[in-house]
């Protein structure tokens, strides 16, 4: 870990100046993600921004009959919450298979959201890696690569987003709201908040310097029955080789996406219309493109098996 | 005291408190922090630095140069130890990689500068500025490769390459039915809770580590052999260890090097492995590639057993010994077993929890499951008429005592085996296949010969003192136990302490061994004092009575305190070892059960219940023997399921180094455990009629899980771990 400065801010608008007026600092709030990469020297900011106290922890409905999440809600509050649980029951499934209690407690919303790579050879910095140090190649490609991506990747990386939380909001077309260092505030649909690597694997999310995620919306509810599939090899405690979100409607129409294997949450609107197909023609459909490594070509067929599972499971 | 005839009665067989449940006497201090583990030791060192390691970023080749500068202006620094200023180290005896790398590099992450500094942080982030100019030399990382060519390593030094007994080719030639199998079980971490860690203080010429250590006396050596030194000018204390599975029993780099950067900064210096550096810095168990071929009668006698293994090492390694239990497990006129060891320049391979036993049963008892079904036996049948009461390859030595049959037919009955369908992939429970396995299990018992000091003082308090080391096994309480029946008092009226080298040398802890051998040592010492007490109280030693704090002969009582007086008295002996190892085999036997659902969409595993019938000679704490018997079941667990140190083929280093991505089992893996102890005394192992029982439990469960994963889906899978991309795609269709 470097030295940094540390200050606390009470409003976004002090944490968007803040972050304005120092070069190379970092938005900190349970921090479960951000200081083991700080240890490492993998995050090593020069300036903390502690925005713990911005009062973004309420869980509030909104006028279209959606429902408002600030970004300091902890995961526990947020997938304990009774609206959660009534009508978003796909994140709240999502989120108590990520992680530990005690992690969870600490874990925020938007703080989720940035949860960065767990590719191991991003972790070593012997190993040169592309998200870690742009340009200097990807030790994933050709290396151990069972838990990375199918999809989505890159000749520059092949790191996956491992959260469960997120696969959950893109299933339900949540929105990220943030304000800029000039004060301005935009909103960003969740399906394009994290980035392709291309040929930029650094720049996981398209938030720019500085920029601060204040909440996550989700619109009003759609019904249908919600299922949160994580399969790994632990039962517990562990990151998602395939993860399957899925909103299924009784006359079979629906929505799924899926974790563990893409740089992001993984959804294709097109493939999710087959649908009351089956589980493969969706799969055939949602990973044409898939671009597997011989030690992960498995999750190919286990997407369409925890699909499978989900639909049904749905069914009852 | 010399142990070469058979045990007859003694004040062990009262038991009045061994053999009993006891709570850990240590529980209290573990519970409550106050038992301080080496890293904690501030109560012993004043004023110390912090040190934090570099390790290597390559696997093999050379340091061209090392640049400080950056290093040494960082704030708080105090001094950097590299090989370039650390002095001449030879390496020790128990090592076979150097414990400090440069400019040669033997491994990755091989320890390369130890940076101190005033704080932990200030040592961690000036050792990131520790500029290192590598030159990558080409490395042996792929096992498979390597052992393409590799030489036999004979299982005795001196002895011939290849163990035969008839002409297992001809038998197995001529055989009714038979089985020729390959099976893989990969690089395993020892993975325990507490890293490394070890506080150096000199005073003069003379070092006192604290540190975790499993062996005192072995390290004791070697810190003294590396560092040049007199071994009494070495002490090393370790009174707490938090887990060690074996990569504790040699001394390791955060010892060297806190003595190096203690000398180096002048003052007391302490170093914790990081925890990646647990898994590329230490040891590990090495992976193994195994074949089996056994041929049998079609009535299900086995005629001939084949079990080959291969292993690699860095050079001047030793192999995995994974056909151990193979030569001694079942019956067979013709017979054959040998190992290959391949060069690797992999971090160095080494003892884990049961080595040879865990890998070698992990094959072996797949292979009995599929001989079984071959020969339309049930496995627990196919086992029992297989059985043998002797060492198949020496018939005129019997085993000292040998219940497998009898911890086959208890666990089957116990465990409800008659409800298992021998056909496969028979049973739904919705989602999920499931299956029943068994398996048997194997662990031989070593003996070793161990010291202790035993004292009364003028309360009648017993204090026993050696430098046995208790690693979460329970070992102060059966020490406590033992002494307690000794001289007949309470259990709280025994002080026990361990962990030091200044304390007389015991076995310590590894190989299973250290509770039949240490609380044996701590018998001998006790009858030394008993002799001490009489003769002391002019009573006849052999008629007096040691009971209720007093010793009595005929109509003369005296309580302890007063037969020790204001001197006390005090004991030592050392329990010593004739050749009944060698008249006998003397091991340890276990069946496993095992019941699995397999997910029937994801191929996912998940364990349903385990049972574990162990004879073990006597149990001197069914509460500790217990918890070292289900440790071993979940370690198994994770052998099966999931834990595999990934290769880097390309830059040779294991890629899963932390406890995220090298995943053991967590509780909800291990949902519902149960231990049988058969009653069971063995008076040929040692006046304790104990043997081992902490590496019995892990012996064989892996196979155990294997084949019922096998029952469930019909799928067989030889190489572990039993991950679910092992056998998706050839799962039953879904209904």
């Amino acid at each position: 870990m470097k030295p940094f400065t540390y200050q606390r801010v009470s409003t976004p608008a002090e944490a968007a100046a803040a972050a304005a007026r120092m070069a190379n600092s970092k938005f900190i709030a349970g921090g479960t993600n951000l200081l083991d990469l700080m240890k490492l020297q993998i995050e090593a900011p020069a300036h903390l921004i502690d925005v713990n106290a911005l009062k973004l922890d309420k869980i509030e409905d909104m006028p279209d009959g959606g429902l408002r999440i600030g970004a300091l809600v902890t995961n526990t509050n947020l997938a304990a919450d009774t609206r959660v649980r009534r009508d978003y029951g796909v994140l709240s499934r999502a989120i108590v298979a990520g992680a530990s209690g005690q992690l969870r407690n600490k874990a925020t919303t938007a703080g989720n959201l940035l949860q960065r790579t767990r590719c191991p050879y991003f972790y070593d910095t012997n190993q040169p890696c592309n998200k870690r140090q742009p340009g200097t190649g990807c030790s994933a490609i050709g290396g151990y690569s069972r838990q990375l991506g199918v999809i989505g990747t890159s000749d520059s990386c092949i790191a996956t987003y491992p959260g469960d939380m997120a696969v959950a909001m893109r299933v339900l077309d949540a929105t990220v709201h943030t304000v800029k260092p000039d004060g301005l505030t935009r909103t960003i649909p969740i399906a394009d908040f994290h980035r392709l690597p291309g040929d930029t694997p650094q720049a996981d999310t398209v938030l720019q310097t500085g920029e601060l995620i204040t909440a996550v919306t989700l619109p009003k509810p759609i019904g249908g029955t919600h299922v949160y599939q994580k399969v790994r090899d632990r039962a517990s405690y562990a990151f998602a080789l395939v993860s399957v979100a899925a909103v299924v409607q009784s006359d079979g129409s629906g929505r799924i996406a899926v974790g563990g294997i893409a740089p992001k949450p993984w959804r294709n609107e097109a493939a999710e219309a087959d649908l009351p197909r089956g589980a493969k023609a969706v799969t055939t459909k949602l990973l044409a493109d898939a671009r597997p490594t011989e030690d992960n070509a498995f999750k190919v067929s286990l997407v369409e098996r925890t699909l499978a599972a989900a639909l049904a499971e749905a069914k009852g | 005291m010399k142990f070469d005839t058979p045990a007859g009665q003694n004040p062990i067989d009262q038991l009045k408190v061994v053999g009993k449940p006891h709570d850990r006497i240590d529980g209290k201090y573990k519970t409550t922090g106050t038992a301080l583990y080496a890293y904690e030791r501030n109560d012993a060192v004043a004023n110390h630095a912090y040190g934090y390691m570099v390790g290597s970023a390559i696997a093999k080749g050379r340091i061209n140069a090392i640049d400080l500068a950056e290093a040494k202006g960082a704030p708080g620094v105090i001094a950097i130890v590299t090989a370039a200023n650390a002095g001449k180290l030879t390496k020790g005896d128990f090592n076979t990689a150097n414990l400090l790398g440069g400019p040669e590099i033997q491994h990755y992450h091989q320890a390369v500068a130890l940076v101190i500094a005033e704080t932990f942080e200030q040592a961690r982030a000036a050792a990131q500025l520790v500029r290192v100019d590598y030159a990558r030399g080409k490395g042996r990382f792929d096992l498979a490769t390597e052992l393409k060519g590799a030489p036999l390593k004979p299982a005795e030094d001196k002895g011939p390459p290849v163990d035969r007994v008839g002409d297992f080719e001809g038998a197995f030639g001529k055989a009714a039915v038979k089985l020729d199998a390959r099976y893989t079980t990969p690089d395993h971490s020892h993975a325990m809770m507490e890293p490394h860690a070890s506080i150096a203080t000199w005073e003069g010429d003379k070092l006192t580590l604290w540190t975790s250590n499993q062996m005192i006396a072995w390290g004791k050596g070697d810190v003294a052999k590396t560092l040049g030194l007199p071994k009494e000018n070495v002490r090393l204390i370790s009174p707490y260890i938090g887990g060690g599975f074996g990569g504790k029993l040699f001394v390791r780099t955060d010892a060297i090097m806190a003595a190096l950067g203690a000398k180096a900064a002048g003052r007391s210096v302490k170093v914790t492995l990081q925890r990646p550096l647990m898994i590329n810095n230490t040891t590990h168990r090495p992976a193994t590639m195994q074949r089996i071929r056994i041929g049998a009668t079609k009535a299900g006698k086995i005629t001939a057993i084949a079990h080959e293994s291969g292993s690699g090492d860095l050079p001047g390694g030793q192999p995995e010994t994974a056909v151990n239990q193979t030569k001694l497990m079942y019956a067979g006129a013709n017979r054959l077993t040998s190992m290959r060891l391949a060069v690797l320049d992999l971090p160095e391979g080494n003892a884990m929890r049961a080595p040879g036993e865990a890998p070698g049963l992990m094959a072996l008892e797949i292979a009995m499951d599929e001989m079984a079904e071959k020969l339309g036996m049930d496995p627990v049948a196919f086992r029992i008429a297989n059985d043998t009461q002797v060492d198949p390859e020496k018939p005129e030595r019997r085993f000292s005592q040998r219940q497998l049959i009898k911890c086959l037919q208890t666990g089957a009955d116990s465990f409800g085996w008659n409800r298992r369908n021998a056909k496969p992939a028979q049973v739904r429970d919705g989602k999920w296949l499931v299956g029943l396995g068994m398996a048997a299990g194997f662990r031989n018992n070593m003996l070793m010969k161990s010291a202790a000091r035993v004292g009364i003082d003028r309360k009648g308090i017993v204090t026993v003192t050696t430098d046995m080391t208790d690693i979460g096994t329970g070992s102060y309480t059966i020490i406590a136990q033992t002494a307690a029946e000794m001289m007949g008092v309470d259990l709280d009226k025994v002080v026990v302490k361990l962990g030091d080298s200044d304390s007389p040398a015991s076995a310590g802890s590894g190989g299973q061994w250290g509770a039949n051998n240490s609380t044996s040592g701590v018998y001998a010492a006790c009858v030394k004092l008993r002799e001490a007490v009489a003769q002391k109280l002019g009573f006849n030693s052999t008629d007096a009575e040691f009971a209720d704090g007093k010793v009595r002969s005929g109509n003369r009582s005296v309580s302890l305190a007063e037969a020790a007086g204001d001197a006390g008295l005090v004991a030592e002996d050392a329990i010593e070892y004739g050749d009944l190892d060698k008249k006998y085999q003397q091991s340890t036997f276990a069946g496993h059960f095992v019941e699995v659902g397999v997910n029937a969409y994801t191929g996912e595993t998940r364990i349903r219940r385990m049972l574990a019938v162990c004879a073990a000679g006597r149990i001197l704490n069914p509460k500790s023997a217990r918890s070292q018997v289900i440790g071993g079941m979940t370690m198994g667990a994770g052998a099966a399921l999931m834990e595999e140190l990934a290769v880097d083929k390309r830059f040779g280093f294991f890629v899963n180094h932390d406890l995220a991505s090298y995943e053991v089992p967590v509780h909800a893996d291990i949902p519902h455990q149960d231990v049988i102890f058969l009653d069971e005394v063995d008076p040929i192992s040692s006046p304790m009629k104990a043997k081992g029982v902490g590496e019995l439990g892990l012996c064989g469960v892996g196979a155990a899980i294997a084949n019922a994963i096998y029952n469930a889906t019909g799928v067989r899978v030889r190489d572990y771990p039993i991950t679910l991309d092992k056998h998706l795609d050839k799962l039953p269709e879904i209904a």
